[in-house]
């Protein structure tokens, strides 16, 4: 239909790079006109992924385009830049231009008047371009080039109130703890570029599927694993993501619930070619991914912060994600990754007005009687959490269903009956957020005010999205989703109702539990914290993995330092002084040789003779030549 | 019955007991004396090569000649070195002058 | 043994006999005196070695000019009683006597294992004429820079002795 945008993607990728350049360089002090660049290249953007998805979807794309140029040629390794569009790439397009343009006209209103706001317009464009060079990638090293920009653009983000000291430590955690898992990445790419010979996807997938070394594979895959443990925060390295919240709301919607932290969950759907091959990592997939979902469910069941408890709950969304990445369901996974993009924006982004209209408070508790200074906000927030929690017909239900069906259907039932749990706390910390925050008895939010249009608008387009985003994976559509976003080998189930009605009925029960607890006061929360005080204070303090993460840094750094220090001193200046001292020894021997009489000097010469006279004696005439 | 060698042999004594002159005397002129043997016995190789290998041309005495001259210049210009550093330092013995001592 | 031979056994001894004593008198006068013998015993050999320009070239310039050279200047600085001017460092002595000794050894350890080749017989042709021929003719340039060099030495000497007074 429109193949000749497929032509022009890279300018995908080029326009908001461009629109960074120019912002960086030359438009710094018209932050109106550094904003309506931005928007303007991620708007070009959207429209171009927006013609490119409906060439892949509804125009018969029967192969996926692939367009690549040789970038770095040297015997034994070739690197290209390329560009791969398929089902998957049509997807996460539309989710990151679309969700980073609605951001970025929030951050209209949002940051107004903040004195970095064309550095802020500049870090989102190099951040979209940057997620935007990634998804469009044919091969790893390029993937892995995009990866590290996004990280940096995260870091910048993160730390855009450099003033505060919370953000800049932030800004470092979030780097450092995704540059661990990255070091795992870039082996993995080491040893695919060394035992394959190529990085990219479809040359890989051909090579792998005769290949039949399986413990090497299984050891490159849990090595590529790393990365999105560490870029989609996933246990153990999922300490920097609610830190992350020490940036401004728009970031942490874009970046830390839509689009970035979802780069993992795309690389390995990706990557899906090499992980189906090793069921064994599949299966460290698929733990590591549920055991992240209860951990953070668990969590965000006692904190107070409205950013924290939507921080730690896309932590347990994407545990969803990674779980059903590793039990064989990648189509699901991406489903709930674009359902998922669409409302934990909106959250996001609704919180985001709230916290602007209550100058900055972040505090549940002491924000209260919000539905009614700000409807819009109000009922789009309720939207979202219907929508996470799984209600149906809204999208989250059935992405989440898919999971939770593919776990059912496969034999998983430990991790079908993780997944039901989670649902169930979801529901419950999402509707306690709600009571107390929106509907609740305080007088916090009385000075309240809704928020301006350029913000509460994105807000709408999102919760009409949140509501029927899934009903192209859904079976009232016929699965179209499945039909573009899958692999070969993959399993289709049938719809199982039983499955439905419980995850529906479950998500249903936390609701009223939470409108129990916190709406109607049946039951106090207070007593419910004095009663389970030791549980409480475990989970309030996130199971202290920070305090013990750093502790060990302390051990190690401090150990390696002071190995390091003895080594320099000793080791190191001891050669340096040795050989200074050296050199004074023996000037204070050989000085004697100097006697300043001729005749001595006359001496060194004639025994300089004899010698070469004796050797030439010794060893022949020969030696002379 | 006496051959080539011997006369090599006679300079190379000759040579020796030269080199013991130059590194042990403590008189500068003695060590110039000693020098002059040294020149000696390199005059008798020559003509000792000129006579019993090269015969053809008389070089070997040429040189031999020029050496003479030369160390006839040399023993003039030491001498006077000598004299005049004595003039100076008031001394010929050769351990006074170690000036560039450590 | 012919006559050859003894002469040249008695010459060489003459010479080294000579040497020995330069080296060895501690009044420097005699160990002058020593040199001029060992100057005479030289030229003598040179006679012997058929080069008999040479041999009242050395009988003229070194027996001659160069010995009363030596003894002039020696004259000229003694400062110290005569029989104590030509002594041997204490220490040196032994250090020096080494070196000579191996020097000998090595080379006339050398010159006994070669083999030299053209033991020619004389010519007898006529040895001054072959001098002249050469000094004037390939080795003009080499003469000539003696010459210069004389003279130059000459001036020196006499600048340096007269020493360097204010002008």
């Amino acid at each position: 239909m429109f193949a000749w945008s497929l032509e022009l993607a890279w300018l995908i990728v080029l326009l908001p790079f461009a629109a960074f350049a120019l912002i960086g360089l030359f438009l710094h002090r018209w932050p109106r006109l550094s904003a309506s660049l931005s928007i303007l290249a991620i708007g070009l953007s959207f429209i171009l992924s927006v013609l490119i998805a409906a060439h892949v979807f509804l125009g018969g794309m029967q192969e996926p385009f692939e367009l690549s140029i040789r970038w770095l040629a040297m015997p034994g390794l070739n690197v290209d830049m390329g560009l791969l569009i398929d089902g998957i790439t049509g997807v996460m397009l539309i989710v990151v231009t679309l969700v980073a343009l609605l951001v970025q006209v929030y951050s209209l209103g949002y940051m107004h008047g903040d004195p970095g706001f064309s550095s802020y317009y500049a870090y989102q464009s190099v951040f979209a371009g940057s997620m935007l060079g990634l998804v469009l990638a044919n091969n790893f090293g390029q993937i892995f080039v995009f990866w590290e920009l996004v990280g940096l653009a995260s870091y910048l983000l993160i730390g855009f109130w450099f003033g505060r000291d919370s953000a800049k430590n932030a800004a470092v955690k979030a780097f450092v703890t995704n540059r661990v898992g990255d070091f795992g990445f870039l082996l993995a790419i080491l040893f695919l570029q060394i035992i394959f010979g190529t990085l990219n996807f479809n040359g890989l997938a051909a090579e792998i599927a005769g290949y039949t070394n399986t413990a090497i594979l299984i050891g490159i895959s849990i090595l590529l694993l790393a990365g999105p443990i560490g870029k989609s925060a996933q246990f153990p390295l999922h300490v920097w993501l609610p830190d992350a919240m020490e940036g401004p709301t728009p970031v942490s919607a874009l970046i830390h619930a839509a689009t970035m932290v979802a780069a993992g969950v795309y690389l390995i759907a990706r990557a899906y070619f090499i992980f189906s091959t090793t069921p064994e990592a599949m299966m460290v997939i698929a733990v590591v991914g549920g055991f992240t979902a209860l951990f953070a469910a668990t969590i965000a069941l006692v904190q107070n912060d409205i950013k924290r408890i939507l921080a730690y709950s896309t932590l347990s969304q994407l545990g969803y994600m990674v779980m059903a990445m590793g039990i064989g369901a990648m189509t699901a996974g991406m489903f709930h990754l674009m359902t998922h993009a669409f409302f934990k924006a909106l959250l996001f982004l609704a919180a985001g007005s709230v916290i602007h209209a209550m100058a900055n408070e972040q505090d549940i508790w002491k924000m209260g009687r919000l539905k009614d200074k700000m409807p819009v906000t109000t009922w789009t927030f309720v939207i979202g959490a219907l929508a996470l929690a799984g209600i149906p017909p809204l999208s989250g239900f059935w992405s989440k269903d898919e999971i939770l069906l593919g776990a059912f259907a496969s034999g998983h039932m430990g991790l079908y009956l993780l997944g039901t749990l989670v649902a169930f706390l979801t529901a419950f910390y999402m509707f306690r957020l709600i009571f107390v925050a929106f509907f609740g008895s305080n007088k916090g939010g009385e000075h309240a005010h809704e928020s301006p249009l350029v913000m509460t608008v994105p807000l709408v387009i999102l919760a009409v999205l949140a509501v029927v985003a899934g009903f192209v994976g859904s079976p009232l559509m016929d699965y179209a989703f499945a039909h573009y976003v899958t692999y070969p080998g993959a399993v289709h189930h049938d719809p199982n109702i039983m499955v439905m009605v419980i995850s529906a009925l479950v998500a249903i029960t936390g609701i009223i539990l939470a409108w129990a607890i916190y709406q109607k006061e049946l039951i106090s929360h207070l007593a419910l914290r004095e009663k389970f005080q030791g549980i409480y204070t475990l989970l309030y303090n996130k199971y202290y993995i920070d305090e013990i993460y750093h502790w060990l840094g302390q051990r190690f750094i401090d150990g390696t330092a002071r190995v390091l220090f003895w080594f320099d001193i000793y080791v190191v200046n001891g050669l340096v002084n040795g050989i200074a001292a050296l050199t004074g020894g023996a000037g204070k021997v050989l000085r004697y040789t100097e006697t300043g009489q001729v005749q001595t000097y006359a001496g060194y010469m004639l025994v300089g003779v004899i010698v070469i006279v004796g050797l030439v004696l010794i060893a022949g005439f020969a030696m002379l030549i | 019955m006496i051959g080539f060698q011997h006369y090599l042999l006679l300079a190379t004594f000759l040579f020796a007991v030269g080199i013991y002159g130059v590194l042990t005397k403590r008189n500068a002129v003695a060590v110039l004396m000693s020098i002059e043997l040294m020149l000696n016995s390199v005059n008798l190789n020559f003509v000792a090569i000129n006579r019993y290998l090269v015969t053809d041309h008389a070089v070997g005495q040429l040189f031999a000649l020029i050496v003479i001259v030369v160390a006839a210049a040399e023993v003039a210009v030491g001498l006077a070195l000598i004299i005049s550093i004595f003039r100076q330092r008031k001394s010929v013995n050769l351990n006074d002058f170690n000036l560039l001592k450590w | 043994m012919n006559m050859n031979d003894a002469v040249f056994i008695i010459l060489g001894f003459i010479t080294l006999l000579g040497a020995v004593g330069v080296v060895s008198f501690t009044n420097i006068v005699h160990a002058a005196l020593s040199l001029v013998m060992s100057f005479l015993g030289v030229a003598g050999l040179y006679f012997q070695l058929q080069a008999e320009f040479l041999g009242l070239v050395q009988i003229m310039v070194y027996a001659g000019a160069i010995s009363v050279l030596i003894i002039f200047a020696i004259m000229l600085v003694m400062d110290r009683d005569p029989d104590q001017t030509n002594v041997s460092h204490k220490v040196n002595r032994w250090w020096g006597g080494l070196i000579a000794l191996l020097f000998a050894a090595f080379i006339g350890f050398a010159i006994r294992e070669s083999h030299f080749t053209g033991q020619a017989a004389s010519t007898g042709a006529d040895r001054l004429g072959q001098i002249a021929e050469l000094v004037l003719g390939n080795y003009v340039i080499a003469f000539e820079v003696a010459a210069i060099l004389l003279l130059v030495a000459v001036v020196g000497a006499i600048i340096l002795a007269k020493g360097a007074k204010e002008q």
